[in-house]
């Protein structure tokens, strides 16, 4: 048994005894979280190291059931004292909320069991066998790695190295009782350059993955970083007009995270999404097709089940174009009387709602530069700031920055303007999806084109 | 001592710590060469309450406590944590902090005395002691009014969040300082429907208060104005796009304050000559009609606070005055270099993090000019009321945010309600082109949360009417509008 699976039987262990020790308290359904993680994260500035902190933390967390009423309690105090505070809380808080029809953990039947978990490949112990000297290498080559690539890096905002590894076990009055093991570690560099008028351009990049072999080496990220920040000198703004855009996979993604908030159960019975009652019909381009995968191997948001102990499975959200299904929990889809999707996700403090878990927008056939190339008039987006989506409307227009596309190459930098354009036309106005897709972050989308968009600036 | 939650490292709690303890703690950390140190307790409990469907449907509560241990030496930080406070587990965290300065020479002993603070937090009974159900029975008289008011509510969603965060922070300066803040924020938030075309709105307010907020402003009158917005944003149009006056209403839109000028002057930044305002105090970087200040002194406000996360004492710091850039917001570490005076805006998320300059509340100054005066000045152009949130890219100073409520403005009269528009413009650019301020000055109500290297703190935001001349509306409607 490894120092993992050790750890984990502890976590389960504890679950157990809490869930049993509400039970007995009154509770008719308990459900128990147990989490225990440890991290270690650098940053250098200037070739000198800025921080190094190390520390490991526990957490337990109960949701608890009195008939119909819900309450749940979280406590980073695993002391006897502690645990009894959070039993009494808990069921103290159920005797304030009021029945709720719907609540209710799945059927015990439906619950998915040690042998048909699938293994996701998520944990690599040599990810927590580093230590700090090496964290800190890595992060001082990054850094280095950017002020070598031009002399005209001249700042920097510091290059960090985090590794994290986290166990978290979830037992529950239905019988279901299973835990999870996982690491992480991730590298990014955030060089400076001085631009006209005072101003400077901050660009960074990263690497990050669940095994360490994956890892970018340094270099290559900072030089990569180096590469942005410099992209970006002489931005200027561009005059008001309508144009077709073209986001890269980073500003895609982002895109793409709005349309996932949009398609959760919970926001689907709350009518606060766009896309209430649009199950069958066309939300976005024939082009587009995205899928929910929990299963994928060494994947971000991989998950062998979900946070109510049902199996996980493949999503296909969109297909070509047609919304296929929702992203649902057990309540979310008693609400709207469909089935779930094993899409729950339960929070530390023990709230349950659908989420995504790899969420990706699937490759195209054309290439970035073919795309690029194919665009005579155009605004290439790789970032975009502020908050301004409506999920209720759909309505969105946010800070970008970029290139200006022009005759099929990309000219000037583009800061301090603004895009705008409601979801549901953004993407169905999608008319080419490039085949640049990759797998670093849990929502990922190739690079796209969108036919036309309202810019605002001059 | 009443009530059901006290710190265990409070006076005569199960685990005090006193000034030996804090001492010993202190020196092992400073055992390895390094040249500051600090301790940062926390204990903290929050609860939240959501009403939904005219049930209190959740109802949660979580406790969070635990030791972090910061060593410095020179501009290079050991940070370790840990969640008991057994001398062990305490000690165990010191030394892993301590490492950063491995191999030098053990610093001279510390001896820490209590600091005596303000009172900041006006608070008869911190909400977290008070029985549930008056805490229900607000959430049902904001829900029972939402849905009186207009037949085309179908939602309501009311909360309430509450919280006490206690602290004890010790540095080898030799402050030691035990302090304990409440917090409440209350909401709600409406979808109304009429035809195929469905709105939200929402109003909310708190600060570091009780459950007496509720009796300068009712539930009521916040499910009134969430309902409001919804309705006026069932008629609202296309937005215009591209250059325009901009009139920011009082109270809300101090958040572009906090995004366009607050985080380029949290000394961090301007010590790492990263921030666009680096290297330019006693310059003038906005109208002579501006005085900006970050004030931790108001009573009961979200971002106010008695003592920061280090131990200093926070102040009233004036940044900008009639345009001309004065200072940063400092911490400990940033005031050594500046060579000036911590003015205790050193702040952290939990004892998980460690302390950075942070903004307290942010707030531009009344200035003269009546607030009706300044609509009736813009031929066309867009007034804004109500705020989603911003962001700022503070090596350039550009930002951007997000209107919830907002109107054209069409021959100095306020005409339709807009949808979707978003601003954008740079710091510096922005704070210049300040053309009229009101002698309306508002302090936000308390719903701010701001987001720093991952971590988030409360704070307040609070100005004038403003005029703005030529700012970038990011709506969609080219030309006409």
């Amino acid at each position: 048994m490894s120092a993992a699976d050790r750890e984990l039987a502890e976590l389960v262990e504890l679950g157990e005894s809490v869930v049993e020790r509400a039970m007995a308290a009154g509770a008719d359904v308990a459900e128990a979280s147990v989490h225990s993680g440890s991290h270690l994260s650098v940053k250098v500035r200037m070739h000198e190291p800025e921080l190094v902190e190390e520390a490991g933390s526990r957490a337990l967390g109960l949701r608890v059931m009195v008939g119909k009423r819900v309450a749940s309690t979280y406590t980073s105090d695993l002391s006897e004292a502690g645990q009894r505070l959070l039993i009494e809380d808990a069921l103290e808080l159920a005797k304030l909320s009021e029945a709720d029809e719907f609540a209710g953990p799945p059927d015990p039947s439906a619950l998915s069991k040690p042998a048909e978990w699938a293994d996701l490949d998520t944990f690599d112990d040599a990810v927590s066998a580093i230590a700090a000297d090496e964290a800190l290498k890595r992060a001082l080559d990054g850094e280095r790695a950017a002020f070598d690539y031009d002399p005209r890096i001249t700042n920097s905002e510091g290059a960090s190295f985090t590794r994290a590894r986290g166990v978290s076990a979830l037992v529950t009055s239905g019988g279901f009782s299973g835990g999870d093991v996982g690491t992480y570690a991730s590298v990014v560099v955030t060089p400076v350059a001085d631009d006209e008028g005072g101003k400077k351009r901050r660009g960074y990049h990263w690497s990050a993955s669940r095994h360490y072999a994956e890892l970018e080496a340094s270099q290559a990220v900072g030089e990569e970083a180096a590469r942005r920040t410099l992209a970006q000198l002489g931005a200027k703004k561009l005059p008001t007009q309508e144009l077709p855009v073209i986001f890269d996979k980073d500003a895609a993604r982002s895109i793409l995270g709005l349309l996932a908030g949009c398609i959760l159960g919970g926001s689907i019975w709350r009518k606060s999404s766009y896309l209430v009652d649009r199950v069958g019909s066309t939300v976005a381009s024939d082009l587009v097709t995205i899928i929910d995968d929990p299963l994928l191997v060494r994947g971000p948001g991989s998950r062998a089940f979900d946070g109510e102990g049902l199996i996980s499975r493949r999503n296909i959200v969109v297909q070509d174009g047609k919304l296929q299904t929702y992203l649902l929990d057990t309540y979310s889809a008693r609400k709207l009387g469909l089935q779930s999707t094993g899409s729950a996700s339960r929070s530390p403090s023990g709230g349950i709602s659908p989420s995504t878990s790899n969420f990706t927008l699937q490759a195209g056939t054309i290439s970035r530069d073919d795309l690029i190339a194919d665009t005579q008039h155009g605004l290439y987006v790789t970032g975009m700031m502020g908050f301004g989506f409506n999920a209720v409307t759909g309505d969105f227009s946010r800070g970008a920055s970029g290139f200006l596309i022009k005759n099929g190459e990309l000219g000037h930098p583009v800061s301090e303007v603004t895009i705008s354009l409601n979801l549901d036309d953004l993407l169905q106005r999608i008319d080419a999806v490039a085949d640049d897709i990759d797998h670093r972050t849990s929502i990922a989308s190739p690079t796209f084109r969108v036919t036309s968009m309202t810019l605002a600036g001059t | 001592m009443t009530g059901r939650y006290h710190a265990p490292f409070a006076e005569q709690g199960s685990h005090e710590i006193d000034a030996d303890i804090a001492n010993r703690l202190l020196r092992i950390a400073l055992e390895q060469g390094g040249d500051y140190a600090d301790l940062f307790f926390e204990y903290s409990v929050s609860g939240s309450y959501g009403y939904d469907e005219q049930i209190l449907k959740s109802a949660r509560r979580a406790v969070s406590m635990g030791l972090g241990v910061r060593v410095m030496k020179g501009d290079a930080t050991g940070y370790a944590y840990c969640e008991e406070l057994s001398f062990d587990a305490m000690k165990r965290a010191a030394e892993t902090a301590a490492q950063i300065a491995a191999g030098g020479k053990p610093h001279s002993p510390v001896g820490v005395s209590p600091r005596k603070l303000p009172s900041r937090y006006p608070v008869r009974v911190e909400s977290i002691d008070v029985e549930g159900a008056a805490k229900k029975a607000i959430l049902e008289r904001a829900d029972r009014a939402a849905r009186a008011a207009d037949p085309r509510v179908i939602r309501v969603d009311a909360s309430l969040a509450e919280g006490v965060r206690e602290i004890l922070v010790a540095n080898s300066l030799g402050h030691m300082a035990r302090d304990r803040q409440p917090m409440m924020r209350f909401g709600v938030r409406v979808i109304a429907q009429d035809g195929n075309n469905r709105q939200s709105g929402s109003s909310g307010g708190g600060g570091r208060m009780g459950l007496e907020y509720f009796g300068d402003k009712a539930p009521e009158w916040h499910a009134e104005q969430a309902v409001k917005q919804a309705l006026i944003m069932l008629d609202a149009r296309e937005a215009p796009a591209g250059e325009m006056d901009v009139v920011l209403g009082p109270g809300d839109s101090g958040i572009l304050l906090h995004e366009a000028v607050g985080h380029g002057l949290e000394a961090d930044f301007n010590r790492k000559k990263t921030s666009n305002y680096s290297g330019r105090i006693g310059e003038e970087v906005a109208s002579a009609l501006c005085t900006v200040v970050d004030d931790a002194s108001l009573p009961g406000s979200r971002g106010s606070i008695n003592v920061d996360d280090e131990g200093l004492l926070p102040m009233r710091s004036v940044l900008i005055e009639d345009g001309v850039l004065r200072g940063y917001m400092q911490d400990r570490h940033s005031a050594d270099y500046f060579k000036t005076n911590p003015d205790g805006h050193g702040r952290r998320e939990s004892f998980r993090s460690h302390p950075m300059p942070r903004m307290t509340n942010t707030m531009l100054l009344a200035g003269q000019d009546d607030p009706e005066d300044i609509i009736r000045s813009v031929s066309r152009g867009v007034y804004a009321k109500k705020f989603g949130g911003g962001q700022v890219d503070i090596s350039n100073g550009d930002f951007v945010f997000s209107l919830t409520e907002g109107y054209l403005i069409e021959d100095g009269k306020l005409t339709a309600p807009l949808k979707g528009v978003n601003l954008i413009g740079n710091g510096p650019d922005a704070m210049r082109k300040v053309q009229m301020l009101g002698h309306d000055f508002e302090v936000s109500d308390g719903i701010w949360t701001c987001g720093k290297d991952g971590q988030s703190v409360p704070v307040g935001v609070g100005c004038p009417t403003i005029k703005i001349a030529a700012m970038t509306v990011g709506g969609t409607q080219v030309g006409g509008g």
